[in-house]
């Protein structure tokens, strides 16, 4: 980092640091001295570790962000949320039905959810929380499991709900739900699964095993290859 | 954040020449091309970054500088740190990571009749598993075979894989799949059940499976939902293992872990124990960014060369084709191959495709740094990242608008927080830090040298020889993290362990010793990027 670089001032737990401008927020608290343990995963906006809330100086609103996918800004106050404590149900998937009452009797407090679209606003991957909270509300588990299928579980939803609600959990449960139950099944993989039961391709691999190392170069650069 | 107008004007080329380059695929390269861009520019072939191992199982064999630091390093711990005699804990099979191999272990070792505990640096699921986009192989239609997806596997590892280990993936490969399903993992399916399977670089048939670009994280998240459902299985976060502990005759005995937070090291003993901890793309080899997670240190690797057991292939990391190189701030983060499997082109500075799109990963790697380095053909970003550009748009041109929204929407929300439209706009890309093709050497059960000692997924190598093919790492870590898991849960009902010890490091201190090497200490745990006045 060029340490001529334009250096803006940020509050990191409401102390101040001067940090380059282009760094992400994850990047500033490094900069800055800060060796993480907490609130950092996989740095490419995937886990969910680094669920950020900031306020900007003068600006009445709550911003939220992921810390390695979110640029500093000038006069930011970060603080990072490592850890929020959610409801997660004990279930087992194999005994659950997708009736509509499965989401309800597992987690109860889906009913209680008040539709102001907090989740929504403060949710890093813009997805529609207060819609498929809605869905669910409605016992339309595929359709929440769609909607929701972005989900990173950071937590932002639950930790601004004030319905308390853990939504994230509530959409696990219904993509998993919708995996296992609801999505159409394959043909095509059921068909080669009873092929290798049969023992279909012991022959053609042990054919491949036995070959030479010049007969398997030759083998794989005269390979049919599918059209795209 | 747009583009520099010095890019905007290479960029301009990219589609002035896009309508003609419709249904025009550079032609691929021929074996001794692909060898000959290999030798002369992938980053395994830079002699001056390798050296051989003065010490351990892997004495007089080749490695890069890098991990050899830590592999030839000092223990931190010290005999004196711990008590033995008194474990903070107690289970039949210790998993140690929480990605995809190691949630998968703890899931058959379960089943096996084991109380498993699993122990992982970060977060439970804080793993290159989360981060893999692109999908996972498998041959289930009806014009592939298990026999294909097995030579597959050989050409891109260049032939020196091993072929028990092969056949175990590619054989395994349709149970996993309808396995993951039967958890709850959503694949992308048409209306008729039918997997929508692609290609990816390397393959002969279309067997990625997808779950849009989120194909890792929805496997882990999936089996990280599982493992949390199940009573016989107790996760620690925060607290990676520090050192093997074995017994006196030297079976695996259990773990020191350490508390990230409090420092404080404890004693998790048990009967078998999986390796599961992953690769080591935060050893940044070469100077190289990484795709990798914040985690990916190589421990484990340090762990069981420690205790003896030889490790195979680390002389050849793999470099993903498509890192991220502008904007400055997504550098060398993952720019899933599925974007060239879905139909986008590579091109140079002037608009022209200068390689077929899905060569193997090594391949495609060299022919970019050949463009940029051989060529001068490269675009230069302001902060001097050479790269070359991939043709995102082509996709929606190609299979109609709205196809990049649907099928990859981490990578467009991933440029969209930056202000670039990848649906419209192409994107900057060169080779990055993305696997470890070796590791420790395993047979098809997952055991080790080590009696009682199991290793899975990145942390393991052998099944991808010399390089690994697309979706074929989301299929490892779930083929041998099963195989692991059952194999420990069979294994620990036979062990009576005798007295626990870490004789083993006091002899390696001394190896050390005696080959006079003074090393740092490891294992690495984090990376260091503080900044340093």
């Amino acid at each position: 980092m060029a340490e001529t670089e334009n250096l803006i001032s940020v509050y990191i737990m409401g102390k101040r640091y001067e940090v380059p401008a282009s760094l992400t927020i994850m990047k500033a608290m490094e900069y800055a001295g800060y060796t993480l343990v907490r609130g950092v995963g996989c740095r490419g906006g995937f886990c969910g570790a680094c669920a950020t809330v900031y306020r900007i100086r003068d600006d009445a609103r709550l911003h939220f962000g992921l810390a390695c996918q979110t640029m500093v800004q000038p006069d930011m106050y970060l603080g990072q949320i490592p850890f929020f404590p959610t409801q997660r149900a004990a279930y087992d998937l194999s005994q659950l039905s997708t009736a509509p009452a499965t989401m309800w009797k597992l987690y109860p407090e889906i009913l209680r959810c008040l539709g102001c679209g907090t989740c929504t606003k403060s949710c890093p991957q813009d997805i529609d929380v207060k819609g498929y909270m809605a869905q669910l509300m409605r016992g339309d588990i595929a359709g929440a499991a769609d909607r929701s299928f972005d989900c990173i579980m950071c937590g932002l939803c639950a930790a601004r709900c004030p319905a308390e609600e853990s939504q994230y959990n509530y959409a696990i449960l219904a993509r998993r739900l919708y995996g296992r139950y609801l999505a159409p099944r394959s043909q095509h993989l059921a068909d080669r699964l009873a092929e290798i039961d049969h023992g279909d391709f012991k022959d053609a691999i042990q054919q491949l095993r036995a070959a030479d190392k010049e007969s398997l170069k030759k083998q794989y650069a005269e390979r049919d290859i599918e059209p795209e | 954040m747009q583009y520099p107008p010095e890019i905007l004007a290479s960029l301009k080329k990219v589609e002035a020449t896009r309508s003609a380059r419709i249904g025009q695929s550079f032609r691929r390269l021929t074996p001794d091309e692909r060898q000959d861009v290999l030798r002369r520019f992938h980053p395994d072939f830079i002699q001056t970054a390798f050296q051989e191992l003065r010490v351990g199982p892997n004495k007089g064999g080749k490695t890069l500088h890098e991990l050899a630091a830590v592999l030839e390093a000092r223990p931190r711990l010290s005999a004196s740190d711990v008590d033995l005699s008194n474990p903070a804990a107690e289970c039949d099979v210790l998993v140690v990571g929480g990605g995809g191999a190691g949630a998968s272990a703890a899931l058959l070792a379960q089943e096996a009749g084991a109380r498993v505990i699993l122990i992982t640096k970060l977060r439970f699921g804080d793993a290159n598993t989360m981060m893999a986009q692109g999908g996972i192989q498998a041959a289930d239609k009806a014009n592939d075979s298990p026999a294909r997806h097995y030579l597959d596997v050989l050409g891109g590892g260049g032939f020196a894989n091993d072929p028990d280990l092969v056949e175990a993936l590619v054989m395994d490969a349709p149970g996993v799949i309808a396995w993951l399903e039967q958890l709850g993992c959503m694949f992308d399916k048409d209306p008729d059940g039918t997997m929508r399977t692609i290609h990816g670089g390397g393959t002969s048939r279309k067997r990625m499976h997808a779950a849009r670009d989120y194909s890792g994280a929805e496997i882990m998240r999936t089996l990280r939902d599982e493992v949390r459902a199940r009573p016989d299985i107790s996760v620690i976060e925060f607290s990676p293992a520090l050192e093997l502990v074995l017994d006196e005759s030297g079976r695996a005995a259990g773990v020191v872990a350490r508390n990230m937070e409090t420092e404080a090291c404890s004693y998790i003993r048990a009967r078998a124990v999986v390796l599961a901890t992953g690769g080591s793309g935060r050893l940044h080899y070469q100077g190289f960014p990484t795709t990798n997670h914040y985690g990916a240190t190589g421990d484990g690797l340090v762990l069981a060369y420690r205790a003896g057991v030889p490790l195979t292939f680390i002389d050849t990391m793999q470099y993903h084709p498509t890192g991220a190189a502008y904007p400055e701030q997504l550098l060398g983060q993952l720019v899933t191959e599925k974007v060239r499997g879905l139909g986008a082109q590579v091109c140079n500075a002037e608009g022209e495709q200068f390689v077929f799109p899905l060569e193997t990963r090594d391949v495609e790697s060299a022919a970019f740094i050949r463009e940029c380095k051989e060529r001068n053909l490269g675009v230069v970003t302001p902060s001097g990242q050479p790269c070359v550009w991939l043709d995102s748009p082509l996709i929606d041109v190609l299979h109609g608008p709205g196809t990049i929204a649907r099928g990859l929407p981490a990578m467009v929300r991933q440029y969209k927080r930056f202000d670039i439209d990848m649906t419209k706009e192409p994107i900057l890309v060169y080779p990055t830090l993305h696997y470890q093709n070796g590791g420790v050497v395993i047979k098809p059960d997952a055991s080790t040298a080590v009696p009682g000692l199991y290793a899975a997924g990145e942390v393991s190598g052998g099944v991808h020889g010399r390089n690994r093919l697309m979706g074929n790492s989301l299929l490892d870590i779930i083929v041998f993290g099963r195989r692991a898991g059952r194999a420990a849960g069979d294994y620990f009902k036979t062990v009576t362990l005798g007295q626990p010890t870490l004789a083993h490091l006091e002899a390696w201190n001394k190896t050390l010793d005696d080959a006079g090497v003074d090393g740092h200490l490891s294992p690495t745990l984090l990376p260091d990027y503080t900044r340093h006045i």
